[in-house]
């Protein structure tokens, strides 16, 4: 057990590492940012409101992590987020209780979901153009949904699902948290992980050698699906209201952002769920950072851009075979992992 | 019997006549040059940057950076003319020099990193919106006499329509586009590493030179689609022109263009401007229908299209299957 932990710390050092280090300049620039409060029963602190906030790209990003790892994209999450967030809002608002309401918009994402696997496993198309079409419709459906305006409701335990606290830590922090667990052990624990990893690497063996590669894409988009409804009810609790204009906005481009920091390669195959958050959470001390230090927020952008082609650098082929071929004794190593991926 | 390569094409023609009747028999106001005139001029911006995309999903890629280029070029206008004090001939050089220049890094990267065309232009759609709102974050006005010039030319068409200056680069571009992709070696390269890359390569395509000039063409045609959006908006915003790429790749796609590449013209992509406009006119002439049902159709619209290029892929397999099953001794 232990020689695992340690095992999955060396493999995810960069990530934690690049962590620690925006932790530490965000300290540096604001003081007291690592101090957190206790009161009225909950924690309260910069370093909470991080988790907080990075809640909904870190629930994206659970579900994206899977669907990248088959070597495919979900382009719809965010569009998904508002059609969730409108079904969520206009229930609640229209007298429906509390289960009922989640019933029926987790029930939409699982749809949304399967509609995009379903282009991309039984269609056979491409993945960024089936979930471009979501992408493109979806946030004219969750207007339709709102009939064009913020529907505001106020039900109170809508509400607390965005903006309550349990265990002394906010919901939107449990419900990532205690998502990423469920998943990550539901893939790990099982063969499901391998599965997924065999699919993203190359469909056509594993669908020969016997994986049920349809039922398997299905499932993924389907989970993917899932996540965005989760997020666009935290989203829309959070503000008490569903804004089909601007619910999930771009999120999908920053969970596919956390993804990649999160070490989990776009080509497909060998992915980490606990990566991707840490990723989620990379992003979110940026933006925080840049917020605390009194930089214009515009600056984020151009952080993000730059940290996208390190990553580039860093995972590219090319860039790779370069590194093996000025560290010679390394050379072996590659082909070794290769051979045990085939 | 039509050849599959123009069912698409042909397709999109069909839905674009019949829409249009169908609009006129509603509205027999739609028919006249005024609207047409007026269709090219607002969606000459978007035009211009779809044919950039035509070339960039021909050669199997995409380009998603084309909306950050289009508001960076409207702000450097914007703030070189107005703060500056340069003239708009001198600005323009400037900002198309700098498009063109950035989208051949972004090409640079996608061949020499080996990397997905998708998350390199991801980052450059990041890296082109922050250097805007380094800029400037207000919305500049422009006002430059040969601006005022350039706005006020146009070419009366008969029925009393105009077709705008803009209106006409639009219509230049695409003709334009039309004979690069189809008349020139660079077109011809542009085909074959859609189709297949290692065979292009193989059969001596230039590929490096030939990505890079694809991902600087299409930054190109965004600088001159952002020129276009300042002429036409008067102004420079570091917000505008969000999610154009999305608007631009589904007026590749409804114009039949097939998204692994290889195949697809650049009149299809005029066709899915205009279906797109279309709807919008639609919207505005009908006067009860909000402006999200252009989104919801657009995506429906998609979705049938892509629909069709399976089927059409779908029966060209068999096809092929079944000469082998001729061939084949019984």
């Amino acid at each position: 057990m232990s020689a695992r932990l340690v095992d999955a710390l060396k493999r995810l050092a960069p990530q934690l590492i690049a962590l620690a280090v925006i932790l530490a300049l965000n300290a540096a620039v604001s003081r007291g940012f690592f101090d957190i409060q206790f009161q009225n029963g909950r924690l309260y602190g910069s370093l909470i409101d991080v988790l907080n906030r990075g809640a909904p790209v870190a629930i994206l990003s659970i579900g994206m992590t899977l669907v990248i790892a088959t070597r495919g994209i979900d382009l719809s999450v965010g569009a998904v987020m508002a059609i969730c967030g409108a079904v969520g809002a206009s229930l609640i608002a229209g007298g429906y209780s509390l289960p009922a309401t989640l019933a029926a918009t987790i029930g939409i994402g699982l749809i949304c979901g399967l509609w995009n696997g379903a282009l991309v496993a039984l269609l056979d198309i491409q993945p960024i153009i089936a979930t471009l079409i979501l992408m493109v419709a979806g946030r004219g459906i969750a207007q339709l949904v709102t009939e064009g305006v913020i529907l505001t409701f106020n039900d109170a335990s809508f509400i607390f699902i965005g903006s309550g606290a349990a265990l002394g830590l906010p919901m939107p922090v449990l419900i990532w948290v205690a998502l990423g667990i469920v998943v990550a052990l539901l893939v790990r624990s099982t063969a499901l992980g391998l599965l997924i990893e065999a699919v993203g690497v190359n469909r056509r063996a594993s669908s020969l050698a016997g994986v049920d590669s349809r039922s398997l894409l299905l499932a993924v988009y389907a989970t993917s699906g899932l996540c965005a409804a989760v997020a666009g009810i935290i989203a829309a609790a959070d503000i008490k209201g569903a804004d089909a204009n601007n619910a999930g906005l771009w999120l999908e481009l920053d969970a596919i952002l956390a993804v990649v920091i999160g070490g989990t390669s776009l080509l497909g195959g060998r992915f980490s769920i606990i990566g991707s958050l840490i990723g989620a959470m990379i992003i979110q001390s940026v933006n925080t950072g840049i917020l605390l230090s009194g930089f214009p927020p515009e600056f984020n952008l151009i952080i993000k851009a730059a940290i996208i082609v390190v990553i580039l650098v860093v995972q590219s082929p090319a860039s790779r075979s370069l590194w093996t071929f000025v560290r010679p004794e390394r050379r072996r190593e590659p082909r070794q992992v290769e051979r045990v991926a085939r | 019997m039509i050849r599959s390569k123009y069912l698409p094409v042909l397709t999109t023609l069909a839905i674009f006549v019949a829409a249009y009747v169908a609009c006129v028999l509603q509205f027999p106001n739609m028919l006249s040059t005024r609207v047409i005139g007026n269709l090219l001029t607002d969606n000459a911006f978007l035009g211009i940057a779809a044919v950039g995309m035509t070339f960039v999903i021909l050669s199997g890629g995409i380009d998603l950076s084309i909306g950050s280029v289009i508001a960076f070029t409207g702000i450097f206008l914007a703030v070189s003319m107005d703060t500056l004090g340069l003239h708009p001939i001198v600005a323009f050089v400037l900002a198309l020099l700098i498009a063109t220049v950035f989208g051949g890094v972004m090409g640079a990267i996608i061949h020499y990193l080996k990397m997905p065309a998708f998350i390199v232009t991801l980052a450059g759609m990041f890296f082109a919106r922050g250097m805007a709102f380094l800029i400037s974050t207000q919305s500049v006005p422009v006002s430059h006499p040969f601006y005022n010039e350039l706005q006020s030319l146009y070419f009366r068409l008969p029925g009393g329509g105009r077709l705008t200056f803009v209106g006409m680069v639009m219509l230049a571009v695409f003709i334009g586009g039309a004979l690069v992709a189809q008349r020139t070696r660079f077109g011809t390269n542009v085909y074959a590493l859609g189709g297949n890359m290692q065979s292009a390569e193989l059969m001596g395509v230039p590929v490096a030179r030939t990505t890079i000039g694809i991902y600087a063409l299409s930054g190109f045609l965004a600088g001159l689609s952002g020129i276009v959006f300042s002429l036409y908006t008067s102004a420079g915003y570091s917000l505008a022109a969000v999610g154009v790429e999305l608007d631009a790749i589904a007026a590749v796609v409804i114009g039949g263009t097939l998204l692994t590449g290889g195949s697809g013209f650049v009149a299809g992509t005029f066709l899915g401007i205009l279906i797109q406009g279309l709807i919008q006119t639609y919207i505005v002439f009908d006067g009860t229908l909000s402006s999200w049902w252009t989104k919801i159709v657009i995506g429906l619209l998609l979705f049938a299209f892509i629909a069709l290029q399976r089927g059409i892929l779908w029966m060209s397999e068999r096809r092929r299957a079944d000469w082998r099953g001729v061939g084949a001794p019984a």
